[in-house]
């Protein structure tokens, strides 16, 4: 039985009459121990498969296909409570922006006091010491004084750690981690990759991070998931996807990150025309088509097929033989 | 040949927050000296709190110097003569493009408010024109800055910056929050931009891999200081400041096979008010000595165009950079 | 691709967007539709309205006229000749409460009107002038609102004597400061924002920065709050009329008919009644519309998701 396993996922938004497609039949796995990367753009639906995971989605989101389970248990036919109690032990997450995950008036050593209510058996003491250790664990130099602070009191940095502790506090088998680097200058985002390498050894848990950074990709992953227009285009193991992109998304995507261009370029290089329209009715084809520089007839046409190219590897394209 | 931008020794003092009659002031910069040519890229880079906002603010006539001189074409910027000159030969993208358009102003009347500004002639078609430069459709006039993609208001933002023929762009993170793909857009026009118009452009920026491909100098910004200056390639290949050398190795890389087991630079740039003494880069520096904690090292000349200052710059230099890092 | 006309020479035209493009999760005119599904919003709009109509067709709507007396018919009970019955000298009341409306409006959209402009203008001066002026005009408007309403109503009347004019003024004074408060604090929160800071690198005057790019967007806010306000002043005219430090009689004014009811109560309890409602309905109907317009123009009360 896997970690995390969503099967054939499929989201909408409807808002003043529009039906947009959020999430296409989005199906993918997740191992204890492993780090699984979820890559894509403005749009592709990463930042919503994120909300899934979390429970938190908007009001106006319909689930209509699919299942999410953590260790065999649906999440999505779980009532309130019971997702309440998966939540913690279950999922954790770490956002975007930490400043998010803390209640500005109170301080953080008593936020995190506060998040471990679900060890009943710990006095407050206990959970303080707790606290402190883990702050420690995430690289805070000092912890007992940053227990005492307010999170506005904090640079980027050390909120993001302290974010990530609050999250393992929960000793969680999952940790969801949403751009965790985005907001951070890159001094500090290697150090927040680095704390999370370290933490997949140390933990038990798995680690999935969504972003639209490939070199966040590249230095942590040991999978990735590359998702466009709401669907996974592409999955394998980071090595491959670099190496030997299949999917024409992914290799137009790996071929403009700057950093993967040697020496000084004239020209970046670009991928025109932009992310598809996901309202609905949505177009049969396949929704990279109008950008691919190697769509055929059938591309515009036809749904693209799901082809195995491996064992956890997959393309979704006309164009991809296994 | 007079630089578009020239800085000489300059150093800017912010009031700290609070205080009524008597503020506090807090020196955000100093000994910065600079200049950008007549189609020349210069990039600033360092993290957040290195300065590099403030001195695109002063470059631009938005906070005054409090000591040494900031020169736009020859001429210095505290004579309101040369101020009223850059407000129409030089402009600015703001970090946040969206915010930089006034909620309540379309795109046709908000591209062609410079020209509003200072009374130039321009009709209906102007902002149509002004758009088609930046490669929007004309019909995008008619929209909000709400309505905006981030890579459509940027380039609003970039038509609207064009708008009086500027002989200086300065650019604040210009493709951040934009997708890998658009990034790419953007930079590529205001690089067609620089040689077609022979415009100076300082770019400010964090990204070192973008920087690489867009920008001919670069200048290093920590703790309100320059730390190395220098063409880009040479900077890039051979950085002469421990500094330098940890910002290139924090670069995040795509591929898995060259991953590091360390992070480059540990701790956080310190804060302003409690500047250490000495070189205020060692107390994250892995080859701090007794002297770098005692001496404030000064920029210095390694090579023709190439400044650094660390007491070991030679050293640093002339190793790979690889393992310089440990 | 079509090079335009004006493209600029050797500028390779980057890859034009189409004008249909996926513009963010916006829908126009969201506001207006959220604000049209919401009852109550209507309800005072149209509330609103029907004053509005009332107080200026009030010379054709008017039955009677206001000031014509017939006291051999005073303190009639509503009847098919008089909807709402006479007062003590016989003026027909329906007549007078139409005309009352045009008071009761004219005082609390002049003084609201012009209380807005002051404020604004002094708000964003405070905001956006220099320092030590805004450490004036702050002084200032903070002694005026440590002033009790009022007794300082009652003194500037004592002083000026009873009239329109002297309410219109005594709202003024007491709602410059607080608008102007409201906008001072919107206007310095604006001046750092980057679009005003991109006016002044283009080299935008501070009164073109204040007019077009300021005003439009504490205007909104402001209407709101003062839609909520002008119930406020119609309550304190008809208070301050009852009391007869507001419009002198005849003039109609719905808190003089009170006034005049309140006195024969006993024999005659319809002119309460009937004087009370339009001052109920007008009272509701502009709350309403504030609060609808609130919630629809206020995104934070707005129900509206989306695709983040």
């Amino acid at each position: 039985m896997s970690l995390l396993e969503v099967t054939d996922l499929s989201l909408t938004y409807a808002s003043d009459g529009v039906v947009v497609e959020a999430l296409r039949d989005v199906s993918l796995t997740v191992e204890a121990g492993e780090v699984v990367g979820i890559v894509g753009e403005s749009g592709s639906g990463k930042s919503t498969l994120a909300a899934v995971l979390n429970g938190l989605l908007p009001d106006n989101a319909r689930i209509t296909k699919g299942a999410v389970r953590i260790e065999g248990t649906d999440l999505l036919t779980l009532p309130e409570a019971g997702r309440r109690r998966l939540r913690g032990p279950g999922v954790a997450m770490v956002l975007q922006d930490p400043m998010q995950a803390f209640n500005p008036v109170l301080t953080i050593g008593r936020q995190l006091v506060d998040f471990q209510h679900h060890l009943k058996d710990l006095s407050r003491a206990d959970k303080a010491a707790r606290a402190e250790a883990m702050l420690a664990e995430v690289g805070i130099s000092d912890p007992a004084a940053c227990l005492r602070r307010f999170p506005h009191e904090l640079s980027g940095g050390m909120r993001q750690r302290a974010a990530i502790a609050a999250a393992l506090l929960l000793t969680p088998r999952l940790l969801v981690a949403d751009e965790p680097t985005t907001a951070l200058d890159v001094t500090m985002e290697a150090q927040i990759l680095h704390l999370l390498r370290r933490l997949r050894t140390d933990h038990a848990g798995a680690i999935v991070i969504i972003t639209h950074h490939l070199g966040v990709v590249g230095e942590i992953c040991d999978r990735v998931h590359v998702m466009y227009g709401g669907q996974i285009v592409e999955e394998g193991p980071v090595d491959d996807i670099h190496h030997a992109p299949a999917h024409p998304y992914t290799q137009a995507l790996i071929a403009c990150d700057p950093a993967a261009i040697p020496g000084r370029a004239a020209r970046l290089p670009t991928i025109p025309g932009r992310p598809p329209p996901l309202r609905r009715p949505v177009p049969k084809g396949c929704a990279f088509a109008p950008r691919c520089p190697a769509a055929l007839p059938q591309c515009r046409t036809e749904a693209p097929p799901r082809v195995v190219l491996g064992p956890r590897r997959s393309a979704l394209c006309h164009r991809v033989s296994p | 040949m007079t630089a578009v931008l020239g800085a000489r020794d300059v150093a800017i003092d912010l009031p700290l927050p609070g205080g009524f009659l008597a503020r506090r002031q807090l020196n955000i910069l100093s000994g910065i000296t600079l200049s950008v040519d007549k189609g020349e890229t210069l990039a600033l880079v360092g993290e957040s709190g290195s300065g590099k906002t403030t001195l695109a603010r002063a470059m631009i006539g938005l906070l005054p110097v409090s000591a040494g001189v900031l020169e736009f074409r020859g001429q210095p910027l505290s004579d309101p003569a040369c101020r009223r000159r850059l407000r129409t030969e030089a402009a600015m993208l703001f970090q946040d493009a969206r915010g930089s358009l006034s909620p309540r102003v379309s795109v046709g009347n908000a591209v062609i408010e410079p020209l509003a500004i200072h009374r130039r002639p321009r009709d209906r078609a102007t902002a149509g024109r002004m758009l088609a430069k930046v490669g929007l459709a004309p019909e995008m006039a008619a929209r909000f800055p709400h309505e905006l993609s981030g890579g459509q208001a940027r380039r609003v933002s970039v038509a609207r910056a064009l708008a009086l023929d500027p002989a200086l762009l300065v650019a604040d993170e210009p493709t951040a929050g934009l997708d890998v793909s658009v990034q790419g857009e953007i930079l590529n026009l205001l690089a067609d931009l620089r040689r077609d118009l022979g415009l100076a452009l300082v770019l400010i920026s964090h990204n070192l891999a973008m920087v690489r491909h867009v920008s001919d100098r670069i200048a290093v910004l920590y703790l309100g200081r320059l730390v190395e200056t220098g063409p880009t390639d040479q900077v890039l290949a051979r950085p002469a400041h421990p500094y330098t050398q940890g910002l290139i190795a924090a670069e995040p890389n795509p591929d898995p096979r060259k991953r590091r087991d360390h992070p480059a630079i540990t701790g956080e740039i310190p804060s302003l008010i409690a500047r250490p003494r000495g070189c205020g880069f060692a107390s994250r520096c892995p080859f701090a000595q007794d002297r770098c904690r005692a001496e404030t090292p000064t920029l210095r000349p390694l090579a023709p165009g190439r400044e650094a200052a660390c007491h070991f710059a030679e050293t640093m230099t002339s190793q790979p950079i690889r393992e310089t890092i440990p | 691709m079509s090079s335009g006309p004006d493209a600029l020479p050797g500028v390779a035209e980057p890859a034009r967007e189409e004008a249909t493009e996926e513009a963010p999760f916006v829908v126009r005119g969201a506001g207006l539709r959220a604000f049209l599904r919401d009852p109550m919003g209507v309800t005072g709009a149209v509330l609103v309205a029907a004053f509005l109509l009332m107080a200026i067709f009030a010379p054709w709507i008017a039955p009677y006229d206001p000031m014509a007396l017939n006291v051999m018919n005073k303190f009639q009970p509503p009847s098919w000749q008089h909807w709402a019955g006479t007062d003590q000298l016989g003026r027909d009341l329906l007549s007078r409460l139409i005309w009352g409306s045009r008071t009761a409006l004219y005082i609390a959209l002049v003084a609201t009107g012009v209380s807005a402009v002051l404020g604004i203008v002094l708000g964003m001066i405070a905001g956006y002038g220099p320092r030590w002026l805004d450490a004036v005009l702050v002084l200032i408007f903070d002694s005026f609102s440590t002033l009790p309403m009022i007794l300082f109503a009652l003194a500037v009347i004592t002083v000026l004597g009873p009239g329109k004019e002297t309410l219109i003024l005594v709202v003024v004074l007491i709602s410059v400061p607080y608008y102007a408060r409201l906008i001072r604090a919107q206007t310095l929160s604006m001046r750092e924002s980057d679009y005003i800071q991109a006016e002044r690198t283009m080299g935008a005057s501070a009164f073109r920065i204040l007019g077009v790019h300021v005003a439009p967007n504490v205007v909104g806010p402001l209407l709101i709050v003062l839609s909520m306000d002008i119930p406020v002043v119609i309550m304190l005219e008809a208070g301050l009329s009852y009391l007869g430090f507001g419009v002198r009689p005849p003039e109609p004014s719905w808190g003089n008919i009170l006034n005049d009811g309140y006195v024969s109560l006993r024999s005659a309890p319809h002119m309460v009644i009937v004087a009370g409602i339009p001052l109920v309905l007008s009272t509701l109907g502009f709350t309403f519309l504030g609060e609808g317009l609130r919630d629809a123009l206020d995104p934070r009360f707005r129900r509206f998701g989306g695709p983040r």
